[in-house]
């Protein structure tokens, strides 16, 4: 396709060099986090290929020690937390802009939308200094609210977009034929933004599973998370530990976003197919 | 009959339009709780800063009564004394000397000292206060403490342009040593710079070869673009860490294709930062590129060419026209993220390379001074916000029709 039917020896070598262009920046985009992934196997404590020898003792580290596993089971606790947060007050506001009747929405998307824009660290700051205030630093609920903050952009867009095909006469049909709302909501509406529910769930869980400024600054130092863990150990002494905690992360990051995508395709699909 | 039924009507759509936002009002409540107004506390930090203010009530009342400038007569002294014994035996005398001693570097141990006389014997006099106490006698000390009794201040806002109040009323600049904040906003915004353009040197042709590749080979091609899309920061600045170490892989490489003659220092320096950034955001502004260039029907370049125009100029004049939304959106997208970057310039970044997040983090977390903190995050906040205000505005990104 990028080449005319008869190409000129000039376009042959302007696409050749393209082609060229691009394969480097592939390679410079997908070749650096995998890196880790081999490393992390290592026998040896150095970062360098080639391995000295292959062994899971990086591993047996990040999933035996206490101080590690008690960093999981905070990520987990807090993403956990997070998540459902996240998922049932995103999603009951993008049901709520999907009415046409929405007042203002010109200014409440921009506002929902806002936690990504703001830089980081003033969040966590600002974060900091008010639960100080009102006695919610170095508690869980305090972290949790903090990145269901963070999380909740992603729930109510993934959500909103399953919604954008569904068709907000079937609520008027389930009301007609005698229905209460919440029924209606559970037995018709739930079931077909379902995918779009779940895929807004695991957006919201990696973010929180991902996240590490918020909890550098709210966290207690029994409230360290994998992520905070990988920070300082980065920071301060680098172990093979690291490409270790590394590697499951980026495995359980990219699984779930993968299954997120699979399930937000699938409920366009659905959104799709119920409006023909 | 209308008159009658308009009321009922308008009624009713007022209820109907409340019941979705009271759908929405939890969420709400709780950014307002958790996001807004954590915000607006701290930068109305930057602004208000009474803590100098409370300390002093009795010298303040005495510095009003005073007739000039410079260091004031002896019923300041007095009174500064009663207040420094009082604050000593409330034990808030340490936050007023750290108050200080950010307007006035050096002052905190002198303060200290003071306050632990001043609880101990009684003060007598103006002159014996400031033979115990050299600084005393100075005018910047009582400048210092003259610009504190205002609760609201601009000190912060203008310390955060390398700016202060002069003696004489006007606003000029500080003291070359202490200026700090311009160079680190200047840096932030030239590494944000370069950052932004890698990025569109390296996403630009590889959006167009995706947007004419086979829908299969395309999408195999947007999978390897969301990997790393989908791998938190975190994970890819502690794979760079890794390729970037003297004896690591990407000086392996350099050395075996004979680029370099010796291992470089990657590490900590302003190259690597760059490099790792780069990879980072390179999605960020790669998506929204594709995402536009999918809608130009790519016939028309060659109907340019059928029309007798050179490859550069359809290119030029046909193409480039139409895929700009795309570009500007990327590109404005990855500024705005470099702006606020904060973990990769800690782990990545030497200490001349740290910008303005970190700085942010920095006085919070060593120096304790959150007045500078919320300054700084006012300026950076004001810089994002408005270009995000622009993006949306003037180039109508929807950040979320990307992936």
């Amino acid at each position: 396709m990028l080449l005319s039917p008869y190409p000129t020896a000039a376009e042959r070598m302007r696409v050749g060099a393209l082609w060229v262009w691009c394969v480097l920046v592939l390679v410079f985009l997908v070749v650096p986090i995998f890196v880790p992934v081999p490393l992390s196997f290592n026998s040896g404590s150095f970062f360098t290929f080639p391995l000295a020898g292959l062994s899971t003792r990086w591993y047996e580290v990040v999933l035996g020690t206490d101080r590690w596993r008690a960093a999981i089971g905070n990520s987990l606790l807090i993403g956990f937390g997070a998540t459902i947060l996240a998922t049932v007050l995103g999603t009951l506001t993008a049901i709520g802009l999907s009415d046409p009747k929405f007042p203002a929405r010109r200014f409440v998307v921009p506002l929902l939308i806002s936690p990504l824009i703001v830089p980081v660290v003033v969040t966590a700051v600002g974060t900091y200094l008010f639960y100080a205030r009102v006695g919610l630093a170095n508690t869980y609920a305090g972290i949790i609210l903090a990145h269901t903050v963070l999380a909740s952009p992603f729930v109510v867009v993934t959500v909103g977009a399953s919604l954008t095909g569904f068709d907000r006469n079937l609520m008027r049909a389930t009301s007609i034929l005698g229905a209460k709302p919440m029924t209606g909501f559970f037995r018709v509406m739930l079931p077909l933004i379902l995918p779009g529910v779940l895929s807004g769930a695991a957006f919201a869980f990696v973010t929180s599973f991902d996240e590490v400024v918020v909890v550098q600054f709210l966290a207690n130092a029994s409230q360290r998370t994998l992520p905070l863990e990988m920070f300082t150990g980065l920071r301060e002494q680098l172990s093979p530990a690291i490409t270790a905690a590394a590697t499951l992360m980026m495995g359980l990051s990219i699984l779930l976003l993968i299954v997120a995508n699979l399930l937000a395709r699938r409920s366009r699909r659905i959104a799709g197919a119920v409006q023909e | 009959m209308s008159s009658i039924a308009l009321p009922r009507l308008r009624t009713r759509d007022q209820r109907e339009s409340l019941r979705p936002f009271a759908l929405a009002t939890p969420l709400l409540l709780l950014l307002f709780f958790s996001f807004g107004a954590p915000i607006a506390a701290l930068l109305s930090r930057a602004v208000y800063e009474p803590t100098i203010a409370n300390a002093l009530p009795r010298a303040i009342a005495a510095l009003k009564q005073d007739s000039g400038a410079g260091v004031p007569d002896e019923p300041v002294f007095l009174a500064f004394a009663a207040d420094l014994k009082e604050a000593q035996a409330q034990g808030s005398v340490q936050e007023f000397a750290k108050s200080l001693n950010t307007r006035l570097s050096g002052a905190r141990s002198q303060v200290l000292r003071i306050a632990r006389n001043a609880g101990q014997e009684q003060a007598t006099s103006k002159e014996a206060m400031i033979k115990a106490s050299p600084l005393l006698g100075e005018p910047r000390f009582w400048a210092a403490i003259r610009e504190g009794a205002n609760r609201f201040t601009s000190f912060f806002l203008l310390s955060a342009f390398d700016l202060r109040w002069t003696d004489q009323g006007t606003i000029g600049a500080v003291p070359a040593d202490q200026a700090v904040f311009v160079r680190v906003f200047g840096r932030t915004f030239l590494i944000a710079t370069v950052v932004t353009l890698s990025t569109l040197a390296l996403a630009f042709p590889l959006a167009y070869l995706m947007t004419n590749l086979r829908p299969a080979i395309a999408g195999i091609v947007l999978v390897l673009v969301l990997l790393p899309f989908w791998t938190s920061i975190l994970v890819r600045t502690a794979a760079w860490t890794v390729i970037l170490q003297k004896y690591g892989l990407l000086n392996d490489l350099l050395l075996w294709l004979g680029l370099t003659s010796q291992r470089l220092e990657l590490m900590y320096s302003r190259t690597g930062l760059i490099i790792a950034m780069t990879h980072i955001q390179l999605p960020f502004t790669l998506l929204p590129i594709y995402s536009v260039m999918r809608s130009v029907p790519p016939s028309q370049l060659r109907a340019a060419q059928s029309l007798g125009a050179q490859p550069f100029t359809a290119f030029w004049r046909v193409y480039l026209p139409q895929v700009m939304p795309g570009v500007l959106a990327g590109c404005l997208l990855t500024f705005i993220l470099c702006l606020g970057y904060y973990i990769t310039p800690v782990l990545i970044g030497g200490a001349s390379d740290q910008l303005i997040s970190n700085f942010i983090a920095n006085y919070v977390n060593a120096e304790l001074n959150w007045e500078m903190a919320a300054a700084l995050s006012f300026v950076l906040l004001a810089s994002t916000l408005g270009l995000y205000v622009t993006m949306t505005r003037f180039f109508g990104l929807d950040l979320f029709k990307m992936g």
